[in-house]
């Protein structure tokens, strides 16, 4: 049959099973746009930016498991993107990202609005393809999704100049994947699993850091078993969060930068560190030659380049983490540690990092906190960067797996508007609320015409305290207070801005009515915005600087006595 | 020198635009020193080869390896550093001369089995070829008439033996059939 190269486009991405796009037309993907009305099975959401379309495909992504797609045209729509792409690529999510591109025949040539995305996104994609005809379409975009959605996930970007989209040519079903360079392994190696097996059954204090890896590869109750099984202590990374209950008896909070301490502590003095789908990132490990010193490392990760890279393991496996899991499991014997149990148990009353002060201030804090009573620990939440997403990672206390969403190794603001429409478009029915930080918010807040337009109910908690808070931070403690830059003396009335999107807004600003307002906004039935007037001086506690170690952490200065 | 050593590494890749900028591109980013990189092609259409002469320790050269092998593009990738391998090098040394010293470059040339390629009323231009130890004892020789220019390839390089049929395996179906 003979199709349209914009025609195999839409073929193809319905065969892959997407449902949704976001994205904006634009002069040299307007073929591909033109086609859509053929296609009613591809929802496509009209965001406001470019920047838009990829976090919100991220959200998406992160929430369904499928790779979320986004469309942008050529040139600046393109480069919009990249942000996006980025931050999917640092987080391991899965996107397939269609861009047009010039005509052929004037690819450089400097035509208008061209650039080489493709060269651009060159060092933030898993892969990327420019396709120069329409009969390899089909074949482009099958390679693209299976690379992007497995091994270790990521973005995959296909560039198609306009003349390809209008291109007619003989349409066949894709046939076998050619990718004689890609073969992921997913398997793990019996003897090495057996070897990490024996390592956990010899151990006395063992610990596991279980990763975004776990999400991802859904090891909810393989992590469970071999927790349960050998009584092992659970810590998450940022990434991790919501992996594991933690309302579990064995969960052990999260590391790290502005984790809780007792969680850095219990990984000084394990005598065994089971790393799951994590990469010992600097957040996590501060100076990696200091890093869990005491202990021997078992590293089960997809990506054979993880291994070895930051931190020498004693046994690396490279596969799945359910995968592995799953077998390594019948090979670990039943244990306790009562003795290593109750030693956490002690360093978590040593350390008591979650602890909010009592005062008559609103604080941040207790806005999270209010937010997890509220929700049950059942919502989606989604973050910016910054102050406000280390509260709402030690505050909110997750009950699901995979409700946590946050841009974690790029570290992109903004990321809590668009990601958060994403993740309300995937599921519907969850209770989304983006946790905002003023400065975060207003990056990305033209996507509250999107959220408007498709009736998103997305709540949304501005963490309001008028600065770049984690800047102001580091101001205070490195630079002395001096607050160079950090002010945000012009916010806008959040409350007003949001009724001109014709969403309801509502302004707290003070800690009795915290409550009530989230209850307002969850009775409502359609998006809200809640502009949390919050102490504009409040730290994130602990903190371990840049670098350091455990050792030289920071824990909050005892609390001031204030009455209610 | 430290543990800081030269590694030779060879790849197998697939011939397309844009292979060449993904792989430098990745070591530019990961911060890894080309000390030189040759790139041909294969013996199988579609396919070529890379020798990398790689800077840097043991764990830094085990990370190019794998980063090597997480670009799709990639299909082999083999550090044989360690192996028994014969690695080669083309030169072309353009050297001053004149009546005077033209014999005794000759002879030099002769003792390192290399060529002269051209002459001119004070120039010759020297093909030598060998590893990269003997390339540059040969420039350091000629320096001493006065070097104008040189034009190097790069080391390409092979194992001995084993290798063979490791490059059949490039020809044969089984390595398309493993892509899963």
């Amino acid at each position: 049959m003979i199709k349209k190269g914009s025609q195999i486009v839409c073929e193809s991405l319905l065969r892959e099973g997407c449902n949704v796009v976001f994205g904006i037309p634009g002069g040299a993907i307007l073929p591909l746009y033109q086609a859509l009305p053929e296609y009613p099975g591809l929802r496509h959401i009209l965001t406001r930016h470019e920047q838009g379309a990829s976090l919100a495909a991220d959200g998406y992504a992160r929430v369904t498991g499928k790779p979320g797609v986004a469309f942008a045209t050529s040139g600046p729509g393109a480069t919009n993107l990249v942000t996006g792409i980025a931050t999917a690529q640092m987080d391991s999510v899965p996107l397939v990202i269609v861009t047009g591109q010039v005509n052929s025949w004037t690819i450089g040539s400097d035509a208008f609005q061209e650039t080489d995305i493709t060269g651009i996104t060159l060092p933030v994609t898993k892969h990327n393809f420019l396709v120069m005809d329409a009969s390899d379409i089909a074949s482009s975009i099958k390679e693209a999704f299976h690379i992007a959605n497995t091994g270790r996930p990521g973005p995959v970007l296909v560039d198609i100049p306009r003349d390809v989209f209008v291109q007619e040519v003989e349409y066949e079903e894709p046939g076998e994947l050619n990718l004689p360079g890609y073969s992921p392994n997913f398997s793990g190696h019996s003897g090495q699993i057996r070897k990490a097996a024996n390592l956990i059954n010899e151990s006395e204090k063992p610990v596991i850091i279980a990763g975004h890896g776990v999400i991802i590869s859904k090891a909810y109750d393989e992590l469970k078993e071999l927790a349960e099984k050998a009584q092992i202590p659970v810590i998450t990374t940022l990434l991790g969060i919501s992996c594991f209950p933690e309302d579990h008896v064995l969960w052990t909070g999260w590391p790290g930068m502005h984790g809780m301490a007792y969680s850095s502590f219990t990984i000084e003095e394990a005598d065994l560190v089971i790393a799951l789908g994590m990469r010992f990132d600097d957040r996590i490990t501060g100076n990696p030659s200091k890093f869990a010193l005491n202990s021997k490392k078992i590293h089960i990760d997809v990506d054979p380049s993880e291994i070895g890279k930051n931190i020498a393991v004693d046994v690396p496996i490279v596969g799945d983490v359910k995968e592995v899991l799953s077998r390594m499991n019948t090979h670990v014997v039943a244990a306790t540690h009562p003795s290593w149990l109750k030693r956490i148990d002690v360093l978590k009353k040593d350390h008591p990092s979650l602890n909010i002060p009592e005062t008559s201030k609103l604080l941040a804090r207790q806005v999270v906190k209010d937010i997890s009573d509220e929700t049950k620990g059942g919502a989606t939440i989604v973050t910016g960067v910054g102050q406000h997403q280390m509260w709402a990672a030690q505050h909110y206390r997750f009950k699901k797996p995979c409700t946590f969403l946050t841009s974690g190794g790029s570290g992109t603001m903004g990321y809590e508007v668009p990601a958060a429409m994403g993740a309300q478009v995937a599921d519907p029915d969850s209770t989304v609320w983006s946790i905002a930080g003023d400065g975060g918010f207003q990056m990305t807040l033209c996507e509250l015409a999107t959220i408007a337009e498709n009736k998103l109910p997305v709540k949304f908690a501005i963490l309001n305290n008028g600065f770049l808070g984690m800047v102001r931070q580091w101001q205070e403690i490195f630079f002395d207070s001096s607050y160079v830059s950090t002010a945000y003396t012009g916010n806008p009335d959040f409350v007003r801005l949001a009724e001109a999107y014709g969403i309801k807004g509502i302004r707290v600003t003070d800690k009795t009515q915290v409550k009530t307002a989230i209850a307002e906004a969850m009775d409502h039935d359609g998006p809200v915005v809640v502009d949390f007037i919050v102490e504009q001086e409040e730290n994130v506690y602990p903190m371990i600087p840049s670098g350091m170690t455990v050792y030289d952490m920071i824990e909050e200065p005892v609390p001031e006595k204030v009455t209610t | 020198m430290k543990s800081s050593e030269k590694h030779t590494i060879t790849a197998l890749v697939e011939d397309r635009a844009g292979v060449l900028n993904r792989i430098s591109s990745m070591f530019r980013r990961r911060g890894y020193n080309i000390s030189s990189l040759a790139v041909g092609k294969s013996e199988s259409a579609g396919l070529s080869r890379m020798t990398f002469v790689v800077d840097g320790d043991a764990k830094t050269v085990e990370m190019v390896v794998k980063n090597l092998h997480k670009l799709v593009e990639v299909i082999k990738v083999a550090d044989i550093s360690e192996e028994n391998a014969v690695s080669r090098e083309l030169a072309l040394i353009r050297v001053k001369c004149d009546v005077a010293t033209r014999s005794e470059i000759m002879q030099i040339v002769d003792i390192f089995r290399a060529k002269i390629v051209d002459v001119s009323q004070d120039t010759l231009i020297v093909e030598v070829t060998g590893n990269e130890d003997k390339v540059n004892s040969l420039v350091d020789l000629l320096d001493t008439f006065g070097v104008f220019e040189v034009m190097r390839t790069g080391t390409v390089a092979m194992s001995r033996g084993a290798s063979f049929e490791q490059d059949k395996s490039a020809n044969s179906p089984r390595i398309l059939e493993n892509a899963s």
